[in-house]
């Protein structure tokens, strides 16, 4: 009765690690971040891109509008992939995109805008990166969507295309 | 010179102490910056790297130390932008009661078991 009682231990704790080592077979070993979070827009200060001046969160979020916050630099080839994307997508006229120029060369962050146009209505300087972790990006290009409660709603990672400009555009109907 | 004496003396241990507590920030640092994963380099650590991402992340650890921020409150700020994979030692939660408590278990069925037998043996 004892013997099979230890039998019946071991073999429950084998099955055990097998399902928990079965479930992690599936599982990336790199980071996957979540695409269907909600969280507040964080609070921060940033320089803008043309004034030069420093502008607080609280007064660029101020519409009751949609929001893109698009995670750009001049040095990233995506970047330029998905910019024609975003030039279509500003002329929504219920969305405002607001870049965020990640660490980057001013001179070639502007002469990127003059060659393949402005689609933001705000572009930010992140010099050191700092203002991209407030969001929670973790590399270039990276877009969040914010709804008009002033909540990201959507992240996607890497560069925009037709499918998700449909989905963007399904949001904010 | 006896005021000037004093002076020195203030001047020097203000020094001190702010040497000190440099030293303690700095340690703190070294230690969160160890249990933070490099997202987009495998197998190191953010003290580690040398990547964009990881040096941001220097720079945001050190801003909020100097905001007084203790070391968990640094943790669930990286945590609520990144989530829980950002973090070596996982914290205990929902998902990973199973990781802290077994051991527990196991350690508790052992000595269980130890006990028994040492009593059935007497």
């Amino acid at each position: 009765m004892k013997s099979k009682l230890i039998l019946i231990i071991i073999f429950t704790f084998l099955i055990f690690c097998f399902l928990i080592f079965y479930k992690g077979l599936d599982k990336p070993n790199i980071y996957t971040p979540k695409t269907n979070i909600e969280k507040n827009v964080p609070i921060f200060k940033a320089k803008d891109f043309y004034s030069n001046t420093y502008i607080n969160s609280k007064n660029i979020f101020i519409e009751e509008n949609y929001y893109i916050v698009n995670v750009w630099a001049s040095w990233c080839a995506p970047c330029r992939k998905e910019h024609p994307l975003l030039m279509k997508l500003s002329k929504n006229k219920t969305i405002k995109l607001i870049g965020l120029n990640y660490r980057d060369n001013l001179k070639n962050a502007k002469k990127f805008i003059n060659e393949l146009g402005n689609p933001y209505t705000q572009i930010l300087i992140d010099k050191d990166g700092t203002l991209a972790v407030e969001f929670g990006a973790y590399g270039v290009p990276e877009t969040f969507l914010i709804d008009r409660n002033k909540k990201i709603i959507r992240k996607f990672v890497g560069p925009i295309n037709k499918i998700i400009i449909e989905e963007i555009k399904t949001i904010i109907k | 010179m006896k005021i000037f004496k004093i002076f020195l003396i203030i001047f020097l241990s203000l020094g001190f102490i702010q040497s000190q507590s440099e030293e303690k920030n700095n340690d703190l640092k070294n230690k969160i910056l160890k249990n933070i994963r490099c997202l987009i380099c495998q197998g190191q650590s953010v003290y580690d790297s040398e990547s964009d991402f990881a040096s941001s992340i220097k720079l945001i650890v050190n801003k909020k130390i100097n905001e007084d921020m203790s070391e968990d409150q640094v943790y669930k700020f990286l945590i609520e932008k990144y989530g829980d994979w950002i973090i070596y030692e996982p914290t205990l939660n929902k998902n990973t009661y199973v990781l802290w408590l077994l051991p527990l278990l196991l350690f508790l069925l052992g000595g269980a078991i130890m006990i028994k037998n040492l009593k059935f043996k007497k």
